[in-house]
């Protein structure tokens, strides 16, 4: 791979054959083959080939979607020290990959269900930057109308099952949603992601059992990026290979920071699993931030180890050094396309924060289903509502 | 051993069945006093407006001749004559767990998402039988034997609903599912609500509970207590043939999470129930016994002795009032109010801890709201806080005794 043709970002490099031409993001959708940058390791089944069909137009989506995502999440750390998000904010940078990838190999019938780390995901799914900003400021435009917050992202119509505070017990909900799918005969899959530190949970296992018995299109991702919040992953886990956890379920251990990498293997994952039933697939990737913006991140980590990952292993960067040699676009479109995306998400965070807060009667909808539910009644079965000063 | 018949209109009679599955040292006699069983089968419309809208299971709630619409209705001896009077002189007579089953068989049959996810539910039938048969009609992916992991089933159960399936999970005692709490409690309960209203969950979670059989501590769990103060999930407590069938087909059409809560003695129960479809509301209390002096608020196993005691309160000439309340959560606070104005005592007889349970809860909303009503003070009797002992004779004394039952009513009513 030409990788090594271009490994830094200065400017000046004289570009052969295209100066003189004021490309713009190219719709052509010639097949580029790309080789990913790592073989997949393979548990109890054939792992699929390093070489991924793909098109200009979609390298260059993945990186201006990966590029949004990046900046969204930087935007939503400066937010938070800015006090405008509370709470719990965990941010996905780093991992772009994962999401770019796997929405590339599935449609939206397919579903997704993850924990906390939310935000690209739902992105990934359809989501707009003015409901992620106001879900994320607890405004009324936001996707859960600012009653779920950063960990409560759901999105219905594109089969974007959330946004879990609990560690692992979105894995049952997945595999049930996947029980869903069979019964209703639908060939889809459900993709339910979780992370190292879920990865222990005894939940998994009961519903890995489960979907592996009945043959369910389950697919569980572990989002590997080492650290359970503050614990590496050599402390939690005795067996490290998340992949082969699975047992008598095959599994496939992919290079999380590639997106080539991700969209093979989640297509390689859907077949299996609509044929075969359940798999593993282990992403090998990391976070830059902390696990949250309350850890800083540093603790239990060097910053050495932290720029390393950044220099050699950016997702984002990989896709750039593919742009470039493939002469899809110029250093300075790409740049031009990230002070396009950055002034987007201002705009998106400006207008979100101009979006009023929930109504104070907004505290008790949603409690029950109206029409076949209840309010609590008192006496005169008139609602019970309090008064709120 | 004679049914339970609705009668109609003050001059109807009715006995209440003995159950036969009671320690043998407790068996009782059939009474012969007239009580008159009401079931409240009307829809009513809860709100100001006058729009039907209308609660719980609303539409569906039963046809006799044709469906009444009472807006704001009592619970009168009056107003439902002409409805009650076709009641079950045509009915077939079954068990309560044979109705639980004709109940689930009925709704599997209108609506294909409704599916069954249990350990040992399929095959073997179900382990209080109330599964049983339906493996071999439906067929095993809509009747699902479960391995034991009771938290992996239940959120699967729970992630089958958002997409619209809507399975019937069972615990095989309701103490297996203190395992799946941190699933009911967050994702039943709370992802309507966190996802802004996006996902309706309809589940329902039921099996049996309560204290009986001599089962020892961790099988004689009473796990309302537990779970009433998740918001989002409703809990109803079935104690007759009649109200199991009505209140599971009910859960079943209800877009909430609703929790069915079984109890291991009552299964055997024999009454006669009609033969046409019937549902009973969610939300509503059943007012058992119409009375004067004094409110006795109960619900599951607990009615029975309630109504043995009633007997010798009559006896002893005081004419208790009741009410089954049936709806665990929410209360029913417009029967119980109605009841506790007319007879300014109450008095609730639960099989719950004494801590934290739903007495505890009834006794604040009670004295929160109808305190101006009150000529006594709200008492409650509640088992005893303690693991249930496996002797016999202890484990009778951890539940609520007829004979407290009427000291506390003596009590009461001085």
């Amino acid at each position: 791979m030409a990788l090594s043709r271009l490994s830094s970002r200065s400017n000046g490099i004289a570009r052969p054959f295209s100066a003189a031409f004021n490309r713009f993001i190219s719709t052509d959708t010639t097949p580029i083959t790309i080789e990913t940058s790592l073989p997949f390791t393979a548990h109890l089944c054939d792992p699929p080939s390093r070489s991924v069909e793909s098109s200009s137009q979609e390298l260059l989506d993945f990186f201006r979607t990966m590029a949004l995502m990046r900046r969204m999440e930087i935007a939503a750390d400066s937010l938070y020290k800015a006090k405008l998000i509370r709470g719990f904010c965990h941010l996905y940078d780093g991992q772009e990959a994962v999401a770019i990838g796997m929405e590339a190999a599935i449609t939206k019938k397919d579903a997704i269900i993850t924990a906390y780390r939310d935000h690209c995901i739902f992105l990934g799914r359809g989501g707009s930057l003015h409901e992620v900003f106001s879900e994320l400021m607890g405004r009324q435009a936001g996707c859960s109308k600012g009653k779920g917050g950063s960990m409560h992202f759901y999105k219905k119509d594109s089969s974007f099952y959330g946004g879990h505070g609990i560690v692992g017990a979105q894995v049952p909900l997945g595999c049930g949603v996947a029980f869903a799918q069979k019964y209703n005969k639908e060939e889809a899959v459900t993709f339910a992601l979780y992370g190292d530190g879920a990865a222990n949970q005894g939940q998994l296992f009961e519903a890995l059992n489960i979907s592996a018995l009945w043959d369910l299109p389950a697919i569980l991702v572990c989002e590997n990026n080492h650290y359970g919040m503050g614990t590496a992953e050599w402390r939690a886990a005795k067996s490290p290979s998340y992949y082969k956890r699975g047992d008598y379920v095959p599994g496939l251990k992919v290079d999380g920071m590639d997106a080539f990498a991700v969209k093979q293997a989640c297509k390689f994952a859907k077949d299996h699993a609509l044929e075969k039933g359940p798999i593993i697939l282990e992403m090998d990737t990391y976070r830059y931030h902390g696990h949250s913006m309350s850890d800083p991140g540093s603790t239990y980590r060097t910053r050495d180890e932290i720029s390393g990952v950044r220099q050699e292993r950016d997702p984002i960067e990989r896709i750039k050094k593919l742009v470039l040699s493939h002469d899809l676009a110029t250093e300075k479109e790409l740049k031009d396309m990230e002070k396009e995306i950055r002034k987007e998400v201002d705009d998106a965070i400006a207008k979100a924060k101009d979006c009023p807060m929930p109504e104070p009667s907004e505290l008790f909808t949603n409690v029950y289903v109206k029409g076949f539910g209840t309010e609590s009644f008192g006496p005169d079965r008139k609602e019970v509502k309090a008064a709120l000063p | 051993m004679s049914a339970i018949l609705q009668g109609a209109g003050a001059g109807a009679a009715a006995a209440l069945s003995p159950f036969n599955s009671i320690d043998s040292n407790k068996v009782v006699a059939p009474s012969r006093s007239s009580l008159s069983v009401r079931c409240k089968r009307y829809i009513v419309a809860g709100s100001d407006d006058g729009t039907n809208q209308s609660f719980g299971s609303s539409s569906l709630v039963a046809r006799r001749s044709q469906p009444l619409m009472i807006p704001n209705a009592v619970s009168t001896t009056k107003a439902d004559t002409a409805a009650s009077s076709t009641s079950s002189k045509s009915g077939h007579e079954l068990l309560l767990f044979e109705a639980l089953q004709e109940g689930l068989e009925e709704e599997m049959d209108r609506d294909p998402h409704v599916c069954v996810m249990g350990e040992d539910v399929g095959h073997y039938g179900g382990s209080y039988k109330v599964t049983k048969g339906l493996a071999d009609k439906f067929g095993d992916l809509r009747v699902l034997d479960t391995p034991i992991c009771e938290n992996a089933f239940t959120g699967m159960g729970i992630g089958a609903a958002m997409t619209g399936l809507r399975p019937v999970i069972e615990g095989m005692n309701m103490g297996f599912l203190l395992l799946a709490f941190n699933q009911i409690s967050n994702n039943c309960g709370m992802l309507h609500y966190t996802s802004g209203g996006q996902f309706t969950i309809p589940v329902v979670i039921r099996g049996p509970g309560g204290v009986g059989r001599q089962l020892g501590a961790e099988h004689s769990q009473r796990l309302e207590s537990y779970f009433q103060s998740i918001p989002g999930i409703q809990m109803v407590a079935c104690s007759t043939p009649y109200n199991a069938k009505g209140l599971m087909k009910a859960a079943i059409r209800s877009e909430n999470p609703v929790i069915l809560f079984e109890h291991v003695l009552l299964y055997n129960l024999k009454e006669s129930i009609p033969d046409e479809e019937y549902i009973c509301n969610l939300e509503e209390a059943e007012m058992v016994r119409p009375g004067e002096h004094i409110t006795i608020l109960t619900y599951s196993r607990m009615r029975y002795h309630v109504m043995q005691a009633a007997k010798t309160l009559v006896n002893k000439g005081y004419d208790p009032e009741v009410i089954d309340i049936r709806s665990l959560k929410p209360f029913d606070l417009h029967t119980i109010g109605n009841s506790v104005k007319k007879t300014h005592r109450v008095l609730i007889v639960e099989e719950c801890m004494r801590t934290g349970g739903i007495g505890a809860s009834l006794t604040a909303a009670i004295n929160e709201n109808f305190h101006d009503y009150l000529d006594a003070p709200v008492m409650c009797l509640s088992s005893q806080d303690v693991p249930t002992p496996y002797a016999g004779t202890l484990e009778e004394w951890t539940v609520v005794q007829p004979a407290q039952i009427v000291t506390a009513v003596e009590q009461l009513c001085q």
